[in-house]
């Protein structure tokens, strides 16, 4: 049997309070606690230049190096503890490597049935002479694309911490013009004859990447070496003629695309075992290995122009 | 210590290696001088990885009179990770390098002390 409670002792309980606090209906202190309105917090002036001087005593104590004893003290620790683990870290790493198998012995764990594969299999599979490139641009070639966005990438980044506008690129051009040599001579003899060479030359490596040592990366390398001895002979004015910005993007646009479209339908056939209308041509020869060579020649434009803009945005801040 | 440490000195001068560029961090106040360092660490993870990838009296691995057998050619797998890892360090060395720029335009030196006390000196 339930006892029934009028309204005005219902609304006396324990409960019914608990209830209407929990619902935010009531502040329980209303009417019980004084409440006064606070003071404004006001700063002594006297105490605020006070607090400024100390805060200057303070900083030049901890930063003045010559006169602060203890922060002398604690650059030779600094320098004797990095150096103890400088050696520690050399004793343990020396251990770990005399524990490891001998160098140049065959039954050790990094030769396994992956090289194997890549041995006995990646001619007839790839259609590359050399086991490396047939490696990197065909069975790892989004390890490669990767690669090649990192540069793209590293290059924007430079571009965006070192470009300047343009009053800051004509004083930028004032300094180039006082700090490096203009018209020399001797520089100017001597690229004539080596920049044609060296720009065979990484041509050379580049179409030979899957025949031979080199490949994209190499060979773009020697490319835009190349780019940069043309341009330390002859100046900005000359190399503007056919590189600037534009081409830079256009170039990377096209390279990375093209690599990222050719390469995505070469998986996409391997994958679903679709007959590819790429042919692999008969090894050894030029034209052979597939898509090694057209991507050889992406990766190297990539590269190529990544060295020449790096070069030029260290030396005037754009090109 | 284990029994193949003079086998192994290949991979000891890269550990080595490693170590001195490590230390070059720890010690250089030089913003420059870091960068040499970590370039040192670089080329010494280049060592290490070409010595794991030999293998004695093999070939590179470049097909010739098509030989494709195991017991010819060296392992191909650790050259091809060295290229990744140039690759890698040559762009983080430019973005290092450019941020060095933009500090040394700011606070005219390179030296790391100096920067950090300009900057508590500018109450940040």
């Amino acid at each position: 049997m339930s006892k029934k409670r009028s309204q005005e002792e219902y609304q006396k309980t324990f409960s019914f309070r608990f209830f209407r606090w929990f619902n935010g209906e009531k502040d329980p202190y209303l009417g019980e606690v004084e409440m006064h309105p606070q003071e404004e917090y006001q700063l002594d002036p006297q105490a605020a230049l006070r607090y400024e001087k100390e805060h200057d005593a303070i900083l030049d104590k901890v930063y003045d190096l010559e006169r602060n004893k203890t922060m002398q003290l604690f650059h030779k620790l600094y320098h004797a503890t990095s150096i103890l683990f400088c050696l520690f870290l050399i004793a343990l790493l020396l251990v770990t490597i005399s524990y490891l198998p001998a160098t140049g012995t065959i039954d050790r764990p990094v030769n396994n049935e992956v090289a194997k594969r890549y041995i006995e299999n990646g001619l007839e599979e790839t259609g590359a002479v050399n086991i490396v490139a047939g490696m990197i641009l065909d069975y790892r070639a989004f390890d490669t694309l990767g690669e090649s966005h990192v540069l793209f990438v590293a290059t924007v980044t430079v571009l965006i911490l070192l470009r300047l506008n343009k009053t800051q690129k004509s004083d930028a051009e004032i300094n180039d013009r006082r700090f490096e040599p203009k018209n020399d001579t001797i520089l100017q003899l001597v690229a004539t004859f080596l920049v044609p060479i060296i720009i065979i030359f990484g041509i050379y490596i580049i179409l030979n990447g899957h025949l031979g040592p080199g490949g994209g990366f190499s060979g773009g390398a020697v490319i835009g070496a190349g780019l940069v001895l043309y341009l330390n002979a002859f100046g900005f004015a000359k190399t503007e003629r056919f590189f600037t910005e534009k081409t830079y993007k256009w170039v990377c646009f096209f390279s990375l695309s093209f690599y990222c479209l050719a390469k995505s339908y070469s998986f996409y056939t391997g994958a679903n075992q679709l007959h590819s209308v790429i042919p692999k041509g008969t090894p050894g020869a030029i034209l052979s290995s597939g898509l090694i060579l057209p991507l050889n020649i992406a990766v190297g434009l990539v590269v190529a122009c990544t060295i020449y803009a790096f070069y030029a945005m260290f030396r005037k801040g754009g090109f | 210590m284990g029994p193949n440490l003079l086998a192994n000195y290949g991979e000891a001068v890269s550990a080595i290696l490693f170590c001195i560029g490590f230390t070059n961090l720890l010690l250089q106040n030089n913003l420059i001088k870091k960068i040499i360092g970590l370039n040192i660490m670089d080329s010494a993870i280049y060592l290490f990885l070409a010595e794991k990838g030999y293998i004695a009296g093999r070939l590179a691995p470049i097909v010739v009179d098509s030989v494709t057998s195991v017991d010819t050619y060296i392992n191909p797998i650790p050259s091809g990770l060295v290229l990744t890892g140039i690759v890698v360090s040559v762009s983080v060395s430019a973005l290092m390098l450019s941020l060095t720029i933009r500090l040394y335009t700011r606070y005219h030196t390179l030296n790391l002390d100096e920067i950090s006390m300009q900057l508590k000196k500018e109450g940040r």
